[in-house]
């Protein structure tokens, strides 16, 4: 931090000239691609609709209020779907992460060569794909309902959980399991004693963590139609029942920030 | 009394009896409710299953080659809608960032900050496209609206809690020499949270891309469209081929960023 002597008097800088260059460099740098990337968007843009779109986002909020409110009757079985979606869909997740996990811990994995790659690997590509595209290829196998939207959220969260779950693992502490090894426990026992009681906080954490995500994502596999109250959207919005659109976006807000609440309960409760 | 055998036995999970028999009743009920109410349509999966069979091999072997110019148009519109959106929904959570860390906000505009969040976090991407999308036209711009507004949600919600996290003395040491509120922010508060800042915007962009696939099927251009297209041409190896190439790019963002993150760290 230099201190720069003008004729005199003394003023302070946070950083001397080099420094200075760099950022002005840097924020030239950001703005060029910044504008680059943006020229790119707005010629495939037609700028007419976006000019006119305050007209038409007034023109929407009049037709969806007031929101039909008896509608939301309706909804309590889509709710209810989505509710099992989320749960189910994580408690399949969790529980196919867990060997995975042990797969691709370097700790744990039985072969570094092969098996290890591998389970990354599956891991990698469930969390690289969205829930929707999952919902949209299992919607075409097992067909349109709440069991393809299971899947899919369930496939969706052995990569989040997976990787989470392998970290906590790789930070397990080794003079544990040093010591049930040393009482002569198998693999097995070693497992059950060393190793699963440290990372048992770690799991309700994350499985926790992901049904609270799974709540949100639970909403919009609906879109592809597989199950929930994302199907009831979809066909409202159809429908152009702008007014029954407003009560499903309302009870997605409920439910998630219902969700969220109860999440932080229960880490409350648990942690 | 000397020959019997004394056997340790694990520790119970939960503590009180009631309260772990009550959950698995619960537990066990909700399952079996669930059962009940879901309609599974067995016969329509055991049709299904060969037709799964047939439409997973039609992925095989993925065809880069056919729309390889749709392929990687697709993808860089994704990647200029992601940077662009990135950066714009972070320009926008700075403020609304030092908005909902308490110890900076007044109430009102905390709870006000704290309200946006919730609102740009309870939607899904894909809500929110749909109804850009009808809004401003197909195309990227709406994608690129979604994508910012929903980073606000994210970014502003984890840098706020690091706002709240900073240390007070430094901020105080400032304020102490007489400067303004936005000098006490850039000198007091900024370089606090700054590796943090740099963390979460590599995590975001990361994040984006991803989305970014999904928002395509909707309208929102990138990717998206291009699998979409696919998708609904029955051009299933074309298909194959983009979620390929989804996946190596999020791969190698994510192993970037990733390691770029550990550098800074």
């Amino acid at each position: 931090m230099p201190i720069i002597k003008q004729k005199d008097y003394k003023t302070w800088k946070k950083f001397d000239r080099k420094r200075d260059l760099q950022n002005w460099l840097c924020w030239f740098l950001g703005t060029l691609i910044f504008s680059f990337c943006f020229g790119l968007i707005s010629s495939k843009t037609i700028w007419f609709y976006v000019f006119d779109s305050h007209n038409e986002a007034l023109d929407l909020l009049g037709r969806m209020f007031p929101p039909e409110t008896n509608y939301f009757f309706t909804l309590i079985k889509p709710i209810w779907d989505t509710l099992n979606i989320a749960t189910i869909g994580t408690t399949i997740g969790t529980l196919i992460a867990i060997p995975l996990a042990f797969l691709s811990a370097n700790n744990t994995t039985p072969s570094k060569k092969f098996l290890r790659p591998l389970a990354l690997f599956c891991i990698v590509s469930s969390r690289s794909i969205n829930s929707v595209i999952w919902a949209l290829l299992l919607v075409a196998v097992v067909g349109p309902g709440v069991l393809a939207g299971i899947i899919a959220i369930g496939l969706r969260s052995i990569g989040f959980c997976g990787k989470l779950l392998y970290e906590a693992i790789e930070e397990i502490d080794e003079n544990q399991i040093e010591a049930i090894e040393a009482t002569g426990a198998n693999k097995a026992q070693i497992m059950t004693f060393g190793i699963v009681p440290q990372i048992l906080p770690a799991f309700t954490s994350i499985s926790i963590y992901r049904w609270d995500i799974n709540i949100r994502e639970a909403t919009v596999v609906g879109l592809v139609g597989a199950g929930g109250i994302g199907i009831e959207l979809d066909a409202q919005i159809g429908d152009l029942a702008w007014a029954k659109v407003s009560v499903i976006l309302l009870t997605i807000v409920v439910a998630v920030v219902f969700s969220e609440w109860i999440t932080a309960k229960i880490r409350k409760a648990i942690i | 009394m000397n020959d019997k055998k004394v056997i340790w036995k694990r520790k119970p999970l939960i503590k009180n009896r009631l309260l772990r028999i009550g959950l698995i009743l619960i537990i066990s009920t909700y399952l079996l409710s669930v059962f009940l109410t879901t309609e599974i349509d067995w016969q329509r999966i055991l049709e299904g299953i060969p037709r799964g069979k047939n439409f997973i091999f039609a992925f095989f072997p993925p065809d880069f080659i056919t729309r390889s110019d749709e392929i990687l148009a697709g993808i860089f519109e994704s990647l200029w809608m992601t940077i662009v959106a990135t950066i714009v929904g972070i320009l926008i959570s700075i403020p609304v960032s030092l908005g909902a860390a308490k110890n900076i906000a007044p109430k009102f505009v905390y709870f006000l900050s704290r309200g946006v969040i919730t609102l740009s976090r309870s939607f899904q991407e894909v809500i929110l496209a749909i109804f850009f999308v009808k809004l401003m036209g197909f195309g990227p711009f709406a994608g690129m609206v979604t994508l910012s507004l929903s980073t606000i949600g994210f970014f502003a919600k984890l840098l706020s809690e690091d706002i709240e996290d900073i240390n007070k003395s430094q901020a105080e040491a400032i304020k102490s020499t007489g400067s303004s509120w936005f000098q006490w922010v850039n000198y007091g508060v900024q370089p606090q949270v700054m590796p943090r800042f740099i963390g979460l915007s590599l995590y975001r962009l990361d994040i984006n891309f991803r989305e970014s696939a999904v928002i395509g099927i909707v309208g929102g251009g990138g990717i998206g469209s291009t699998l979409n297209t696919a998708f609904d041409r029955y051009e299933f190896e074309t298909a194959a081929a983009v979620l390929i190439v989804i996946i190596s790019i999020v791969m190698i963002v994510e192993y970037t960023s990733s390691h770029l993150r550990k550098l800074i760290k």
